[in-house]
This record gives structure tokens, sequence and C-alpha cells, in this order.
């Protein structure tokens, strides 16, 4: 792995500040703090329940936090409809069950928001689209609908459509648990190649192996607090925390 | 498997299964007759006396048929020339055709004009109908409205066109305005198009013409099945955007807005069609300012509007539920806006599974439109019950009147279902 290509420069792309979340009555988030600097690769893990999904998706303002600071690229995040309009534009997502618009073929799927929130002309939309179709590798697979894909081509495209909107950050939520193993790789392999290339990306997955070779910072959450962060070798060597070493040797243990 | 030793469970396959067209079925008529008619006694049974009673129904019929009688000049006449034996008396729908389709009272020199007009609903249709066909027929669609009110009730030309001006202002200044806030353009729009109207309709003379080709033909003229398509037209098209708006409101956030949806919804659907009817043709004129005098025709088509967009708004409300919550947010995550979110991705969808629905309830409102007859309006039921079975002539043929009315009907109604499946399989793009 070419570790000194992945560099970490020093200026910020996401700043949480004591951000808190209710849902209800329910204290999902309490007190995050998070910087992300631009070009950082950072996997989020924990319990299931523990607040990843959420944490994440408070970023791209898919859910409503309720005391705190989150500052995206300078933007700060607040119900005002254009900063939310902003953010969204710059960060891309990925989600669990890939979300492709059924109704519309893989490179309508791709050209849809370039030509309607960034207004760029069809042609240039489609061959842009069809430059990323070609980075996860299905082109072929362009004029078909989503129905006909296979788990891992969807995930594949789901990534394309959000890179189409050239994000400068990616947001995963466990992009591979919904596969199976001979699927997973193929779109670990696709993320991979985009950490190489200088995405700034956080992604909530159990992925470990995926961890250890690309992340530069591995966050452990439990019950909607960071209960701890590290670089992957010391996180997955020498665990600190006692509900991180119970966790670890759950996933890891069998 | 035959190289499947009996006595080890260990198996590797050493030669592929060469891929085989499936089993022919053993085909023929007798088969299918074996299998699907007498495979049991039970059915055997049943096969029999369904056969029977088909016998019965087609030999008691054919005659009636076949001796009908297609030109006598009334139903006593028919008896003549039939001394006694069983036939149908036809002769009412030879005789009294023109007013089955367009009312007693429309002029008969200008029957061209409906009928011309029907051609460019056919034409006008079409472009939205099948969405292969080259979108510059839309123009025709957009243009329809306003000559087919042209021809149908006539009068100065001045008139429609002064419509088509508001609904264009109202579009330039939409238009203009939307792109800064939806609201804004929505509320601009129509406000111009209210004020090129109203300056409008107090600079032009009055539109009437009583004579000549293009003569005035006020709406209590018209009548027939003429008068059931043209509400069954007009109130399908208006109450699928009223219907998707008030599903859309009934799902928004802003409290006002969804309770307003909600109560105009539960009314509407609690009340029964035939007392918005009779609201319509005795109250709803107290509305409206006393020197306007509103058109029974406009009043009847707000009425079943209102009336079958409320089912359309439940419908489509199903079929918005039944979209999975990560299409709204994979729209929202690629940073589309509301408006475009709804048109681009979660409407399409939604209105594909609400097809079966819709099409319920517009085959449903279109035969509805019979009810008018109970408020005086002579449309195909009206004119059969009122001016034709009333007639001395005609007092009597009940079968052959209702039966060509159900024909009519029936065409119509099977046309919209055989559609609705065609286009269910022209959208289907595989599963999720
Ligand atoms: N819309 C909601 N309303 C109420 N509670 C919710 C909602 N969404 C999530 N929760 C709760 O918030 C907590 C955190 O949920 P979240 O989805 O972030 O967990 P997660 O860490 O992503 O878990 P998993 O690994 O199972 O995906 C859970 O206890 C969940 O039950
Ligand atoms: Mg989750």
């Amino acid at each position: 792995m070419a570790e000194a290509q992945m560099k970490v420069s020093d200026e910020v792309a996401i700043t949480i500040q004591n951000m808190n979340k209710w849902y209800g009555t329910f204290h999902v988030l309490r007190d995050i703090d998070l910087t992300v600097n631009r070009g950082e690769r950072i996997v989020i893990c924990g319990p299931s329940g523990s607040g990843k999904s959420t944490l994440i998706r408070c970023i791209n303002a898919l859910e409503e936090h309720q005391a705190g600071s989150i500052e995206v690229d300078g933007t700060l995040l607040s119900s005002d409809l254009k900063n939310i309009d902003k953010i969204r534009s710059e960060v891309g997502m990925c989600f669990q069950h890939f979300n492709l618009f059924p109704h519309l073929t893989i490179l309508e799927n791709c050209t849809l928001a370039p030509i309607w929130v960034r207004k760029i002309p069809k042609k240039e939309a489609e061959e842009t689209a069809m430059h990323f179709l070609e980075k996860v590798k299905i082109p072929d697979q362009a004029n078909k609908y989503p129905g006909q894909l296979s788990g891992g081509q969807q995930q594949r495209v789901a990534i394309a459509r959000s890179l189409c909107m050239k994000p400068r950050i990616m947001l995963f939520d466990e992009p591979t648990s919904a596969l199976d193993p001979e699927m997973i790789k193929e779109v670990l392999d696709t993320m991979i190649e985009l950490a190489e290339e200088g995405m700034t990306m956080l992604c909530v997955t159990h992925e470990m192996g995926f961890a250890r070779q690309v992340a530069n910072r591995v966050i452990f959450m439990d019950a909607g607090q960071i209960v701890e962060q590290n670089e992957p070798e010391e996180f997955f060597n020498n665990p600190k925390s006692e509900r991180t070493q119970l966790f670890l040797s759950q996933i890891l243990g069998h | 498997m035959a190289d499947q030793s009996t006595n080890s469970v260990a198996f590797v396959r050493t030669e592929e299964v060469p891929a085989s067209p499936p089993p022919a079925n053993a085909a023929g008529p007798v088969k299918w007759m074996r299998e699907n008619l007498f495979s049991t006694p039970v059915n055997t049974v049943l096969t029999i006396v369904a056969a029977y009673v088909i016998f019965k129904i087609i030999t008691g019929a054919f005659p009636w048929f076949a001796n009908g009688i297609w030109n006598s000049q009334s139903l006593a006449e028919c008896r003549e020339i039939l001394q006694g034996t069983t036939g149908g008396c036809f002769s009412v729908l030879s005789e009294r055709w023109n007013q089955l389709l367009f009312g007693f009272k429309y002029p008969p020199e200008l029957y061209w004009r409906p009928t011309l007009a029907f051609v460019i609903f056919l034409l006008a249709a079409a472009p939205v109908l099948f969405f292969k066909l080259p979108r510059k027929l839309l123009i025709v669609t957009a243009l329809f409205p306003f000559i087919a009110y042209w021809l149908i009730w006539g009068g100065s030309i001045l008139t429609p066109l002064l419509a088509l001006a508001g609904v264009a202002g109202g579009y330039v200044v939409y238009s203009r305005f939307v792109t800064n806030n939806f609201a804004m353009g929505f509320f601009g729009g129509i406000i111009a198009a209210f004020l090129i109207w109203t300056i409008g309709g107090s600079i032009l003379p009055d539109g009437t013409i009583t004579d000549g080709p293009m003569q005035s033909v006020p709406s209590r003229d018209l009548g027939g099945f003429m008068l059931n398509l043209m509400l069954g037209v007009t109130c399908v098209s208006l109450s699928l955007p009223i219907g998707i708006a008030l599903a859309l409101g009934r799902q928004s956030s802003m409290p006002f807005i969804k309770y307003v949806c909600v109560i105009f919804i539960e009314f509407i659907r609690g009340v029964p069609l035939i007392t918005l009817l009779f609201v319509a043709s005795v109250m709803l004129a107290y509305f409206f300012p006393p020197e306007a005098t509103v058109d029974l025709f406009l009043r009847v088509v707000i009425m079943i509007t209102l009336f079958s967009s409320a089912y359309i708004a439940e419908v489509i409300r199903g079929g918005l539920a039944a979209l999975p919550k990560g299409q709204y947010e994979a729209a929202d995550s690629l940073g589309l806006d509301y408006a475009q979110a709804m048109r681009l991705i979660i409407l399409p969808q939604a209105l594909k599974i609400s097809i079966p629905g819709i099409v319920n309830v517009a085959v449903g409102l279109f035969k509805d439109t019979t009810l008018v007859s109970v408020i005086s309006m002579f449309d195909l039921v009206g004119m059969i019950r009122g001016p034709i079975l009333a007639s001395t002539e005609w007092n009597g043929v009940y079968w052959e009147l209702w039966l060509a009315a159900s024909v009519l009907f029936f065409i119509v109604c099977y046309g919209i279902s055989q559609y609705s499946q065609w286009l269910e399989r022209q959208l289907a793009t595989g599963h999720r």
C-alpha cells in the first residue's frame, strides 16, 4: 500500500464541536467533538445502535442536530436551506442499501444531479458519468436499470453517482454490509482506489481489513459517544478502553 | 448424476450438464380440454351446466338481434312488422342517434363542431398517452382546451383567445420568478392570469353570436354522450394535478398546509357525489358574486373535480407511502431541492405504483358523470330517461336503449383499462 501517497493536509474539512442529538427524549449523540482534515480516511466502528449512522447522517443534514455545531468546508450547518444545499452538493454519500433510482437507467442515475443541481449540459454530464462508470468498472451497464444489476455492481454505481457531483468529502454508511463476500471485495477495491486518490472519507464499516489498510484513524463509538480513536495499528493491537477491547474481541475473536 | 457412486458421498463433477430447452408440453385441444374442463367429476358437471347456460343465452338473444328492426318510425311500427316474433326495435337508435350523442337541443347543422373537437381531442391526447410520439405534438395538447371550448360553445373567438392570453401571461410571470422562489412564481402567475382576464373581460364586447357557423350554443343545450365525455375528460385531467398537490400537501411538514389538505380530503370523501351535484345546481351560485352567473356546466365540473381529486389524492398517498425512505434520502444527499426531488424521483415512482388506483378512480368518475341526469342535465342517461323514453314513438324501448348506453360506456372504460395495463408494462424496469 502506497502509504506515502495518501497524504493528509493541514487544511480542515469538517469540524464538529460539542454536537448533541436527541430522538425525542432519547439522547443518541452526546458531546461529539471531531475534526477531519482534508485527505483523511476515517473508519467509524462500534456496536449496533451506538449512533454511527446518525453521526454521519448529521454531517450532510439528513438528520438534524439539536446542540453544538457542524462546519463542513467552512460552511456552518444551520437550518438555513441554502447552507444545507451547499454542503450536500459537496458531500457525497453511499448507503447500505444503495438507494439507486429504480426508474432511471444507470447513466441517468449518474447524470441527474449534475444536470439539475450543478446545471451542467447533458452531454458533458454524460461524459463525466461514463468516466466514473469506467472507474468503477461497469461502463458496459450504463443503459441498464438498477434492478438488472447485482448488489456489488449497484453499490459501485452508487459510488459513481456520488462522484459525478465531484464531491470533496465522501460518507459511507456500511456500504458492504448488504453484500455477499464475493461482491464486498469489488466495492472495497473501488473505495481503496478513491482513498489513494486523496479523497476525504468517513466510513462506517465493520471491514477491519479495510480499516487497517486504508484508514489513518479509527474511531470507536459506543452509546452515542466517541470512546476511543487512534491510528489503526495502535487501535487494533493495543486498544486502551475496556469497551473497545470487548468489541474487538467480539468481532475479531472468531 | 451417473458418475456418483451409490456408497460414497464424495462427488466431483467431471462433465458439464449442457443447457437444454424445457420439455415440450404435449399440446393439442383435446389435452387442453381434458386438463381444464373435465379434470374432475365436479369440474365436468360445472362445464356442462355452464355450456347449457351459455347455449340458452345465445339462442335466446340471437333472434332478438337477428330479427332486429332498424328502419321503423316508432315502437308501434316495429311491433307491426315483427308480428309477435322476438326481435329488437333498434330503429330507436338509427332514428335518435343524434340525440343520444349530442343531446336534443344542440343545433343539428352544428354537429360537425363537437365532432371536430373530438377528433382534435384524439390528437391532443396522443402525445400525453404515448410518450414515444414527438414532443412537438404537445402544442396541440396545450391549445386543445381553447380550441375545444370555441368549437363546442361557439361565439366570438376573442373569448378563448383572452383565456389563452391569461394563461400565457401567467406562465411568463411564473417562469420569470420561479427561479428565485417557487411560491412567488406560482402565486405571481395566478395573479397575473386573473388580472389579464378581468381587465380583458371588461374591455371585450359580449362574445355571443346568434347565427352562422360559429353561433353560440349555451351550456344547457349540451347533452348526450358528448356531455359525459366532456365532463369525464375535463374532470379527470383537472383532478389529477389537484390530487397530486393534495397528496403532497398532506405529507407536508408545514402544519397549516397539511391540515387544510387533510380536512379537505376527509370532508369531500365523507359526502356523496350526488349531494355535491345538488350543491352545484342550487347553492354554489351563492358563493359567487351575484352579477356573475356561473355556468351550470362549470359548477358541475368544479364539484366532480373536487370529488375525484380527493380520491386521487388518497391513491397517490398510497403510492408515496410505498416508496422506501432511502429514495428521499438519496435525492436529498445529492443536493436536489424539494421540487426537483418530487418531480424527478418521487412522483414518477409513486405515480407508477398508483396507476391501477388512478385508473380505477378515472373509470368510476367517467361513469359517475351520468349522475348529472339527476340535476336535470341531459347526458346520455338523462336523454334516454327523459326526452326519448317519454316520447310517444319510443315509450317502452328499454332494452335497446340501455344496451346501447352500456356499449358506449363499456368501449371507453375498457379502452382506459387496456391502456393502463399497457402503460404499466411499458414502465416496468425490473424489480428495485
Ligand atoms: N428515526 C429514529 N427515531 C428514533 N430512534 C432512532 C431513529 N433512528 C435511530 N434511532 C436510534 O438511535 C440509535 C442509534 O442509531 P444508529 O442507526 O445511528 O445506530 P448505528 O450505530 O448505525 O447502528 P447499526 O450498526 O445497527 O447501523 C439506535 O438506538 C436507534 O434505535
Ligand atoms: Mg447504521
